[in-house]
């Protein structure tokens, strides 16, 4: 029971995490057709930038100016890089955001060094919210739970209920059309990219508080992203959301099962080594490998994932 | 003209061959990981080395040629530790340390064998100072390999030597990074504990990727579930950092026998919390009293804001120039041999390099995480303290080296 408690709580908290990193990767690409390589790497900027902030001005005003200075930084990339990179097709684009990524790592390592800094939880919010089976849980991660909630339904109103929602799900499918009717689609699409960049920033504010702040905190995070946004389909927010949730519970449950895969082969009536090399691997082994297994399952089975909008 | 520069070209030349053949420093490369995950811990090994080498040389150097370290960053991967090891090799190098992982040790083991099977007259010499998987100097022991840490299984008989004291611990929950050290370290606690106090049960023997888990909590929620009396971990670097984190974060109670609770970082994330619950074995902490330590440390922790921490660099560094004046060279082969059976006098007692396998024997120190300290390390206000003291003799394990030395 404690068990699975902790479990779902904590594949929640990983899931929201997901999520607040994927959300833009999302927003971008519906948006733009823009598969962005170098998404993690604002996420990184956010909890570095969001470091620097927290040691002047304090953790609060860091955790809403933080998220604007990468929104920003995003902005000017899009303008003065990706716009231009744009008219020569989508494998250019591909290979700008994979060189940005790159340089945004050797950059983060010349301005912070490469060791993790000292960037962790606000005193205000390191306390326990409430305890459980005789275990504390920190009211840092229930905070986290509520940013992340609120950014869910916040982007789902502004797409779905507001008038620029409108627009940007318009040129999503018809750009020429919305550009026709006199709407400035670079405009939009540069604040776009600066929306999603600085959602990234904002997940960077709490994650690089929660897990630890390095230069290699991109390149942990980048490529599970980019697992939750295939499985829960190319520009689909709510698919993101679910995917996220179902890739942090998978992950979190599967640690708290120490049951191997020859134990997995027995239940359905194959007799296998439990202690051989290869079958003697617990599913708490495998879990980081989950996420990559459900990739594969997914593009194999459903290619357009769980609810995505575009077929390609 | 022509005349005039083909013959300051060759000038030049003449001028740096005799620059190398007059080399008055002897480069020691250190190969550990200066980025990633565990680049903090790489960077603090290097500062060590660096500033014993400095003292060395203040003290003669080894014989007179003056100590330099050479870095080079293997970002914790075997493969690029190869690479890295090339390197040193092709600048000339032929004395490198290691110490943060054994799959790397491993791996550069391997290469320095089979280099100096090829190059006899060449060879290339490995001080390890922290890689502890216990096959170094057993099955897959080397001439050309020395350890200066405690092996893993020297520090598990400590460790469950105290446990076998302690009837109220019998609950035991083992959780290791998914390496050879962690396995080592895992198969060390099984067989120990089922040796000394069978009536103890193990819970949990729990193997987790190494440098990837960026959150404990799953872990230590299965840990509490388990009801874990005690937990055992060979973890080091962000892994034990973080896996104490989340111990404190979710209220773990149960003591944690660790390796490294002093390594960098991981006091300050362990905190209050784990006043009188973090334990560690280690050859030496801050607060062994009276060993006349004290300046060294300060003028380190002055210098670099990071605690002494690394004893055994200094022990290292210290047996190297005393090899290098009993074998009168600075040959890698000359050295090994004198090392081989070297007695050291320090501050702890003699610690000796055994012959037969090429492992340090020198006293360990049980202690606990505790307020009551002279000494705090990471600013913290707390510090390790020292239960009991086992004597170097005590630690020596068994053998199944068999040592090929060049002939």
């Amino acid at each position: 029971m404690e068990v699975i408690v902790f479990s779902a709580l904590n594949g929640l908290l990983y899931g929201l995490l997901l999520f607040m990193l994927s959300s833009g990767l999302t927003l971008i690409f519906s948006m733009m057709g823009v598969l962005n390589f170098a998404h993690a790497s604002f996420y990184m900027i956010g909890a570095y930038v969001a470091y620097t902030l927290s040691s002047g001005i304090g953790f609060w005003p860091a955790l809403f100016l933080a998220p604007v200075i990468v929104g920003l930084i995003g902005a000017l990339v899009e303008r003065y890089g990706l716009r231009k990179v744009h008219s020569h097709g989508h494998v250019a684009e591909l290979l700008f955001t994979f060189g940005l990524a790159y340089l945004i790592e050797e950059a983060v390592k010349l301005i912070w060094g490469k060791l993790p800094v000292p960037y962790g939880v606000p005193d205000s919010l390191d306390w326990a919210i409430f305890t459980l089976f005789d275990t504390t849980y920190p009211a840092f991660r229930v905070f986290m739970m509520v940013v992340a909630s609120l950014m869910f339904v916040g982007l789902w109103l502004l797409l779905k209920k507001t008038r620029a929602g409108l627009m940007i799900q318009a040129a999503l499918t018809h750009p020429q059309m919305v550009g026709h009717l006199g709407h400035n689609v670079p405009l939009i699409f540069m604040l776009v990219f600066g929306i999603g960049c600085a959602l990234a920033g904002l997940a960077g504010v709490i994650g690089g508080a929660l897990l630890v702040t390095e230069p290699a905190m991109a390149f942990t995070l980048g490529p599970i992203v980019f697992v939750v946004v295939v499985v829960g389909g190319m520009g689909s927010l709510t698919g993101a959301f679910v995917a996220s949730i179902l890739i942090g519970l998978l992950q979190t449950f599967a640690i708290a099962i120490d049951a191997s895969l020859a134990d997995l082969f027995a239940l359905v009536g194959i007799q296998l080594d439990p202690k051989g090399e290869l079958t003697g691997i617990t599913l708490a082994q495998i879990a980081p490998m989950l996420p990559f297994i459900l990739l594969v399952l997914i593009l194999i089975f459903r290619p357009r994932g769980l609810m995505g909008a575009r077929e390609s | 003209m022509l005349k005039r520069s083909l013959l300051a070209a060759v000038a030049v030349g003449t001028l740096m061959a005799a620059g190398a053949a007059q080399a008055d420093t002897v480069k020691i490369g250190y190969i550990d990981p200066l980025s990633g995950a565990f680049a903090n811990v790489g960077d603090s090994g290097k500062r060590h080395f660096e500033f014993m080498a400095d003292k060395i040389n203040a003290n003669g150097g080894l014989n007179g040629e003056m100590v330099e370290i050479v870095a080079f960053d293997n970002k914790i991967n075997p493969k690029e530790s190869l690479i890295q090891l090339q390197k040193a090799i092709d600048q000339g190098i032929d004395i490198v340390v290691q110490g943060n992982g054994s799959s790397i040790a491993s791996a550069i083991i391997d290469a320095i064998e089979k280099h100096n099977r090829r190059n006899p007259d060449e060879p290339v010499l490995f001080l390890n100072y922290a890689a502890v998987d216990p096959a170094f100097t057993n099955d897959r022991c080397s001439f050309w390999h020395f350890r200066f840490d405690a092996d893993a299984d020297m520090k598990m008989e400590a460790l469950t030597d105290w446990l076998a004291t302690r009837e109220d611990l019998s609950k035991i929950y083992i959780i290791g990074q998914d390496y050879s050290f962690g396995k080592a370290v895992q198969a060390a606690a099984n067989r120990m504990l089922a040796a000394k106090s069978p009536e103890k049960e193990i819970v949990g023997d729990e193997l987790h990727p190494l440098g990837k888990v960026k959150d404990f909590s799953p872990y230590i929620a299965k840990i509490k579930a388990s009801d874990a009396d005690v937990v055992i971990t060979g973890n080091w670097g962000t892994d034990m950092t973080l896996l104490v984190k989340a111990a404190s974060d979710a209220g773990l109670d149960a003591p944690i026998l660790t390796y490294y609770g002093g390594g960098l970082g991981t006091p300050t994330a362990m905190g209050e919390s784990a006043l009188g619950r973090v334990m560690q074995i280690t050859e030496w902490h801050e607060n062994v009293a009276d060993l006349g330590l004290e300046p060294m440390m300060d003028e380190f922790e002055g210098e670099h804001q990071i605690d002494f921490y690394y004893y055994r660099v200094k022990n290292l560094m210290e047996m190297l120039q005393k090899a290098a004046a009993k074998a009168g060279s600075t040959e890698p082969a000359a050295l090994a041999m004198a090392l081989e059976g070297m007695e050291h006098e320090t501050e702890v007692g003699t610690i000796s390099m055994r012959a037969d396998n090429h492992q340090l024997i020198q006293p360990l120190y049980l202690s606990t995480f505790s307020d009551d300290v002279p000494r705090d390390v990471e600013g913290t206000g707390f510090g390790f303290k020292t239960d009991y003291r086992i004597e170097g003799p005590a630690t020596a394990t068994d053998t199944t080296c068999e040592m090929k030395r060049p002939s």
